[in-house]
């Protein structure tokens, strides 16, 4: 085992520990302060594949975090009420099957946005992965169907076979156990041929050209395994807050998603992870000081970026190796 | 007369005004290695970068194994099994020297788009990986990161990427440069047996590895190919001799 994955191992079960000392010490505020890490964590790591990966600097990944977050509150929306959907189908309280459809649906999106933006590269890849966000954004505000600016309230958190949802451990359980999947899926693909012809393209698209293999295709399908991923998180994000509103399309969450990954480490496995850990930890423990928190985030991305560019993972793990 | 693996006709491109590649015509044989010499500027790598598919061409044929690969981009005609090495050196720089090489035995065996069997516990890309490799001689080198190798090292992991590939043709810009005498004169020994498994369009400038091992020499001035022949021949055109060579030569 390197180094690396013993270290990430050791992030994930001390994010498991978290709730349950929380619990023992009557604190069970902080287990839903473990489960938003979780989701964001989850989130990340979806992006990690593209942008850790793949060198895909998406700034629109939001879309695919918010039409996770719809998926949720159309389908239950729809069960809420008894009306059918679209195409006569029915609406679901069922998690799996809103995740299903989330991850399907921003696959699908994903595939349409990568088909156009994968073309280009650098910052004007950067530029039409956030106009495309930008749309969907707008979009969900002027569809009055759904809420529009003010967004759709869950009101009874959907349901898991066999799990009571309601309780917070179990919602945490459920979320770490999604984290821990996708954390997985990033490590297998990371060392698997897709993920090798996928990071030697972000090191050298003509090497890779020149081997015989094109980059785009690569890309494409690791820019959609990347947003499904982010969707199940929306999902799930949606399920927290037993609300979804436009804002999980902003731009503002597509930066947040990067930040995460750049202050844990790019690329790395557990990136995402002490990335969310170290952002939703400042957001609640300079939150409640000062509104401004995120001047003070600013400041320690800034000399993440200076002087540790491989962030927390790239301090605690060192330089990735590849083998 | 078999016919021949890679047949260039009248192949034309222009920057502007400049024409880079002027109306060249040259065929590579089976078993044989085929230099291509000229001037700094001449058009070589411009020549090699439209062959390879990283250029287009204005116009003219570019024929593989008998196929028009004119509508091919590179990753296609590296797949048909050109194997091409760069004038700077194009490698994975994070990837370890193993690990580049194992990028074209993984092109080579087809599919990349396998999500889960790790890589490097993989025989089957690891072994063919280590023996291409050990053909350049850079088996002790092969768990360093490619930015780490140094300059000739480079250019014999290129050399081992092409092999690994599976090449059917061979088109190598400027292998020996940056190289020691030594390592020009391993890599002029290499060469030579490397013909029988594929022929070899070679641009170079170390003329004395040129005359040791050309088959045939075509000299690209100015875009345009002034003479072919055997390196006698070669050796003792007139015209060559004032564009290149010099009198002194």
């Amino acid at each position: 085992m390197t180094r690396e994955t013993a270290i990430s191992i050791l992030f994930v079960l001390a994010l498991l520990a978290a709730p349950f000392a929380a619990q023992a010490m009557g604190e069970p505020f902080y287990i839903t302060l473990a489960t938003r890490i979780a989701i964001l964590a989850l989130a990340a790591t979806g992006l990690n594949i593209a942008l850790g990966l793949g060198g895909l600097v998406s700034f629109g990944h939001a879309a695919f975090f918010g039409i996770g977050g719809y998926a949720a509150g159309i389908l239950v929306t729809h069960a809420f009420n008894g009306e059918p959907l679209l195409g006569g189908l029915p609406g679901t309280n069922q998690m799996i099957v809103i995740w299903i459809t989330g991850a399907l649906v921003a696959g699908l999106v994903a595939a349409l946005i990568g088909l156009i933006s994968l073309r280009t590269s650098g910052v004007y890849f950067i530029m039409i992965t956030l106009a495309f966000a930008q749309m969907i954004y707008y979009f969900a505000i002027s569809w009055p169907a759904y809420g529009g600016e003010d967004g759709l309230s869950i009101y009874v958190r959907n349901a898991f076979p066999g799990v009571n949802t309601l309780a917070p451990m179990s919602f945490f359980l459920i979320c770490f156990v999604l984290l821990a999947a996708g954390l997985v899926l990033f490590a297998l693909i990371r060392a698997s041929r897709f993920g090798a012809a996928l990071q030697a393209g972000r090191q050298n698209e003509t090497r890779l050209a020149a081997v015989g293999i094109g980059p785009f295709r690569i890309r494409l399908v690791a820019f959609v395994l990347s947003a499904m991923v982010t969707a199940v998180a929306g999902a799930l994000f949606a399920d927290l807050n037993r609300f979804v509103s436009p804002s999980m399309f902003s731009w503002h969450m597509s930066g947040e998603l990067i930040v995460l990954i750049i202050l844990g480490g790019v690329g790395r496995l557990a990136g995402p992870l002490a990335g969310a850990v170290v952002y939703v930890l400042f957001e609640f423990a300079l939150g409640g000081v000062t509104e401004h928190w995120q001047l003070f985030l600013g400041l320690i991305l800034l000399a993440v970026v200076l002087f540790a560019r491989g962030g927390v993972m790239g301090l605690v793990a060192g330089r990735a190796r590849h083998g | 007369m078999a016919e021949p693996v890679l047949e260039i006709r009248n192949l034309r491109k222009s920057f502007g005004a400049l024409k880079a590649t002027d109306d060249v015509s040259l065929d590579l044989k089976a078993g044989e290695i085929h230099a291509l010499i000229g001037p700094n500027g001449a058009g070589k790598s411009t020549l090699i970068h439209q062959i390879a598919g990283s250029l287009k061409p204005d116009s003219g044929e570019i024929r593989f194994e008998g196929r028009d690969v004119k509508p091919l981009d590179m990753a296609a005609r590296a797949r048909l099994g050109m194997g091409r090495t760069f004038q700077v050196s194009s490698l994975a720089p994070e990837f370890s020297a193993l690990r580049n090489v194992m990028l074209a035995v993984q092109a080579r065996a087809g599919s990349s788009f396998r999500f889960f069997k790790p890589v490097m516990r993989d025989g089957s890309l690891t072994e063919p990986a280590r023996e291409a490799l050990a053909r350049v001689g850079l088996s002790d080198r092969a768990n360093v990161p490619a930015a780490e190798l140094s300059h000739g090292e480079r250019r014999q992991l290129e050399i081992a990427i092409a092999l690994a590939l599976g090449a059917r043709a061979f088109l190598l810009d400027e292998p020996m440069a940056g190289m020691g005498p030594e390592g020009s004169q391993a890599l002029t020994a290499f060469l030579d047996g490397l013909r029988e498994e594929a022929p070899i369009l070679l641009i170079e400038h170390d003329m004395d590895a040129v005359f040791a091992l050309a088959d045939r020499i075509s000299v690209l001035v100015y875009g345009r190919i002034v003479a072919t022949g055997t390196v006698e021949e070669i050796r003792n055109h007139p015209a060559v001799r004032e564009a290149y060579l010099g009198d002194g030569a």
